[in-house]
């Protein structure tokens, strides 16, 4: 078939196959990109839902999120939250994104290598994070965290109750752990085991701490402690550094405290 | 007859994994849950069939010399199409797949069966030839990934079938099931049964 070989068949060809390909993709791309961005910020909201151990099945998500949850827009250097008003320029609690926001130049500032005990080097100035209310008052507050496991960054929630200590629950909506393995992060009963443990000693220091193996519940400080993952050393320290780094000066502690301030909360 | 050949010689006769080892890579990466083997396996068949097919049509227009491209471009856009319709309509396991509805692109399979086959027949006899090696591919892909889960986790499809003792049953997963070598082991009993029954395909040294 030495006609195909003709340079001009050649280019014919290539282009009507670029032509009829670039069409099919960008209708695919175009047509479903609605569908995925509504995936996505459904995933988001179930996601701080779950962690705020509100209802996610059977009700309507998004619904209960603008009727139970605010979203607070904290700077994570001087531990103000933000009114609208006062949002830097440009910054959209909607559209926030963790990733992004810690790459950015603008958004996103190094960590000292001395204190990045979670091996990002990189974190958000501004986070975004979410209040509960119930009867005009917050009854949990949750705060997004990530960090280095063993294989990959974990992104999640912790919830911290009334008190701002106890422990009212944890998820994680992205890692890629050993299945089985780390990746027990997303077993139910060991989520559950967060339950009740407060991160805050009386003395107000962090005491909240992942150990390795389990927890002896006869020990005292035991209200301070979480089960390890059995077989994952790597992710179980990961997680350990996690809660140590957000829960600190370094994450929202400053927060954490004028929080405190703001709102005396009885013995 | 043909049609029967085309679909079913896949699966044991000439099985794109067991016999010409090609698509091993994914076939090891997502085995640990049978959710996401059985996407997998789908999103690849449809894949090659639909490849096979649209390789066949331009078959007798493409000069030899831009083939590769022609082919790959094919396979590329067919993936992306595959990969958005994951995303927007199994969004759950899209995250679980993700980089490797992308690598379908990479995957021998579909490219050596459009070189192999499409180019040479037509679209019908092609795209049977697709949903054959598709087959054959997602055989393997099931029973890996229903042996690592069930043993591995305990689970099928994501339901519980053999009470685990973290949540008070008495099974005890075994974790090598849910690490990547044990596809390789699982792959390669699976090579030695079939070359066992038929000792036809044992390569000759």
């Amino acid at each position: 078939m030495s006609s195909n070989d003709a340079t001009q068949k050649i280019l014919i060809v290539a282009l009507g196959v670029c032509l009829v390909c670039s069409v099919l993709v960008a209708t695919a791309a175009v047509s479903l990109r609605a569908r995925q961005e509504r995936n996505k910020e459904l995933d988001k909201v179930k996601n701080i839902l779950q962690a705020g151990d509100l209802p996610t099945r059977g009700v309507d998500v998004l619904e209960v999120f603008r009727e139970q949850v605010r979203t607070v827009v904290v700077d994570l250097e001087n531990g103000e939250s933000l009114t609208p008003e006062q949002y830097p320029k440009g910054f959209n609690p909607e559209t926030f994104q963790i990733k992004e926001a810690a790459d950015s130049r603008v958004w996103g500032r190094a960590i000292p290598a001395e204190k990045d005990i979670i091996h990002v080097q990189r974190m958000p100035r501004y986070m975004t994070v979410y209040e509960i209310i119930h009867d005009g008052r917050i009854v949990k507050l949750i705060l997004p965290i990530y960090g280095k496991g063993l294989w990959s960054t974990l992104y999640g929630f912790i919830a911290l109750g009334e008190n701002l200590s106890t422990v009212k629950g944890i998820t994680f909506y992205e890692h890629g752990e050993t299945p089985g393995l780390g990746g027990e992060v997303d077993n139910p009963g060991w989520k559950a085991s967060w339950k009740g443990k407060e991160a805050f000693a009386a003395d107000g220091r962090l005491a909240l701490e992942v150990i390795k193996g389990k927890v002896d519940t006869r020990e005292p400080g035991a209200v301070h402690q979480i089960d390890g993952l059995s077989g994952s050393t790597l992710t179980t320290r990961g997680l350990d550094a996690i809660i140590k780094f957000w829960l600190s000066e370094a994450g929202y502690g400053r927060f954490l405290n004028s929080l405190k301030e703001r709102v005396p909360h009885e013995g | 007859m043909k049609v029967k050949k085309l679909l079913f010689d896949p699966l044991f006769n000439n099985n794109p994994i067991g016999l010409q080892v090609l698509g091993i890579c994914s076939a090891l990466a997502v085995t640990s849950k049978m959710e996401t083997a059985f996407v997998m396996a789908l999103s690849v068949t449809l894949v090659i069939a639909f490849s096979n097919t649209a390789v066949s049509l331009v078959r007798n227009h493409v000069a030899s010399s831009i083939r590769i491209l022609v082919e790959m471009t094919i396979i590329a856009s067919l993936v992306i199409i595959a990969d958005q319709i994951i995303k927007a309509y199994a969004f759950d396991i899209s995250k679980q797949l993700s980089v490797y509805v992308g690598l379908i692109i990479t995957n021998c399979i579909v490219l050596g069966r459009a070189e192999a086959f499409a180019l040479k027949n037509p679209p019908i006899p092609s795209f049977l030839d697709g949903i054959g090696n598709g087959l054959g591919y997602s055989f393997v892909l099931l029973v890996v990934a229903f042996i690592r889960e069930l043993f591995g986790a305990g689970k099928l499809f994501g339901y519980q079938i053999l009470p685990v003792y973290t949540e008070g049953g008495w099974y005890v997963p075994n974790g090598l099931f849910v690490l990547a070598p044990s596809a390789f082991f699982l792959i390669g009993f699976f090579i030695w049964i079939v070359r066992t029954f038929k000792p036809e395909q044992v390569e000759e040294d």
